[in-house]
């Protein structure tokens, strides 16, 4: 059995510190009575009441959530789609230019994202708003939903699939009755992960947005410029809260469908 | 027939989205600027055919590229990016490697939390984990509060909207990307390669040296580019922490296209960024292929 050294639990202690102090300072100062953010001046949860009450807030953030979902379901299909071409497709004509705009969002700076998507949409002269938002969140994260995808299904058995189709699937069949259930877990990541940086974007969406249409990200951001607030560390806790509740949750779902399947596998090998 | 539906929507989408907004960025760093709407010249007029045609591609020059080399703020500005992308992806490995090794050391069944711990993060807002600092940087911050206390500095110190605020953010936003790459490349070292650096005389400090750290090379450089790449042309750090002495490109060509309305000029900022950034992108590729053939 393998022991912590001392040097390594030092460099983890020192590192995670450094990785969660600052979020928990946040987090405990959001309960400050006191308007100086600095300062503690006894418990209270009044800044929590404040954000309840701020009505640009409250339809950022559900302008925000509608981007999210739509735009990540959107871009699950597409990404998925996209992955399957790529790993399944064989050979397409413009399949390496294909690959490059599968890869090419994730490297590229957001401010040339954000940059390029602009000016097409007035070039087509399309009103910024919640839409523009949509298209531009699809587009980048799509790519990261087909990276996410097609490395479950490079590992995946391709006769699975073969199998399938000699039994008289339709291609179509075969990929929602086998590929689909099979690539499932990594479609949800997929998912999760592009309503995760939906939820994130700040320079895409100051880009793609116009005043009929505010995202949360862009709200905090033109706040936290004139300084630190009490009002935006109870956001920042709520935001804090739903992410750890979430990830935590989804990865023990994970590891109990995983033990699962192990004991099944278990059993199907007795018999 | 449903086949080709499949591969036409993503790709039409792609090149809808991603490619034809490139070239019209392209097209304007190429353009002049112009009080009209949309503030550039010239214009494709479809209805003049081919001499319309003709007479735009005439117009467009290199004029704007000639201007990013005179105005010394441009290349100030992709020469301080690329130095602090450097210090700041240094500073993160040297953070980062040891929290890797201990991760990759730990008891095995401590190392599925360990990991979460540093996933977590990655899933925060990156917006808040910038504004986080903030609080602990400025000068009445809990950093200044804290070295008071105890005695260390008589005067706080000026950190907040300074270089080295924005070099604090970069590795504390991006330590989870260099993290990851090193303890996987670390995780499936095998032990005994250890111990039988160990039976034939090296000191255990010789054996990390000549064993461990050449075999977790790809990890360390996948890491670093990870790190590198977003950071050149990082907006949110240098906007939020840096001061008005912090040069960074993406913040000049945001405050180009949004403050002083020059779409060429931000265009042009935009196209040499990306030429900058296209080779380590090409030696980060090469990186991962030289790992998946290794591994295959």
């Amino acid at each position: 059995m393998r022991r912590f050294s001392w040097f390594n639990l030092t460099s983890l202690t020192l590192g995670f510190a450094f990785l969660y102090l600052p979020m928990l300072i946040l987090v405990i100062y959001s309960f400050n009575e006191s308007k100086l953010v600095t300062v503690w001046a006894g418990f209270s949860t009044k800044w929590y009441g404040e954000l309840m009450q701020n009505e640009a807030f409250l339809d950022a953030a559900w302008v925000t959530l509608q981007v999210g979902v739509i735009s990540s379901t959107i871009a699950t299909v597409l990404g998925t789609m996209a992955a399957h071409i790529m790993v399944r497709g064989g050979r397409f004509f413009g399949r390496t230019l294909f690959s490059g705009m599968i890869y090419a969002p994730l490297v590229m700076p957001e401010v040339i994202t954000g940059l390029s998507l602009l000016l097409l949409f007035i070039g087509i002269g399309l009103d910024r708003g919640v839409l523009t938002i949509v298209l531009a969140h699809t587009t980048f994260s799509m790519c990261y939903v087909s990276v996410v995808v097609s490395s479950r299904l490079v590992s995946f058995d391709k006769s699975l699939e073969e199998a399938a189709l000699d039994l008289g699937c339709t291609p179509f069949q075969a990929f929602r009755l086998v590929t689909l259930p099979i690539i499932m877990p990594a479609v949800i990541s997929g998912w999760l992960l592009a309503f995760t940086l939906s939820l994130d974007d700040l320079v895409i969406a100051s880009f793609t947005a116009g005043p009929s249409a505010t995202t949360l990200p862009i709200k905090i951001f033109s706040s936290v410029r004139l300084g630190v607030s009490p009002e935006i560390n109870a956001l920042s806790t709520i935001m804090i809260g739903i992410v750890t509740v979430g990830v935590i949750g989804f990865s023990v779902i994970s590891k109990r469908n995983i033990a699962r399947a192990e004991a099944d596998a278990r059993a199907a090998e007795r018999t | 027939m449903r086949r080709y539906l499949v591969i036409a929507l993503p790709y039409l989408w792609l090149l809808g989205l991603f490619l034809v907004p490139f070239l019209i960025v392209l097209k304007i760093s190429l353009s002049d600027l112009n009080l009209s709407i949309p503030p550039y010249l010239p214009q494709l007029d479809p209805s003049a055919g081919w001499a319309g045609l003709k007479d735009f591609f005439s117009q467009l020059d290199f004029e704007n590229f000639v201007f990013l080399t005179e105005d010394d703020l441009y290349w100030k500005a992709y020469l301080s990016s690329l130095k602090i992308a450097v210090v700041a992806t240094f500073f993160t490995l040297c953070v980062g490697y040891p929290m890797a090794y201990g991760m990759a050391r730990a008891p095995s069944e401590w190392r599925p939390t360990l990991m979460m711990l540093v996933i977590l993060p990655f899933w925060t807002s990156f917006l808040i984990r910038v504004y986080s600092w903030m609080g602990i940087l400025s000068n009445e911050g809990f950093l200044n509060q804290f070295l008071l206390w105890t005695g260390i500095i008589s005067e706080p110190l000026v950190i907040m909207n300074t270089t080295t605020a924005v070099y604090i953010g970069i590795v504390y936003t991006y330590l989870p990307f260099m993290i990851l790459p090193i303890y996987s490349a670390l995780e499936k070292m095998d032990d005994s390669l250890l111990e039988a650096a160990e039976d034939l005389g090296c000191s255990r400090l010789q054996a990390f040296w000549l064993v461990t750290f050449p075999l977790s090379k790809s990890g360390i450089i996948a890491g670093c580019f990870l790190v590198f790449i977003p950071s050149i042309g990082e907006f949110v750090i240098p906007s939020l922490l840096g001061g008005s002495d912090t040069l960074m490109i993406g913040k000049v060509l945001w405050e180009e296209f949004f403050n002083n309305r020059d779409w060429p000029v931000a265009s042009a900022v935009a196209v040499i960024l990306l030429a900058i950034l296209v080779i380590p992108i090409i030696l980060f590729q090469r990186n991962e292929q030289k790992q998946r053939e290794a591994d295959g």
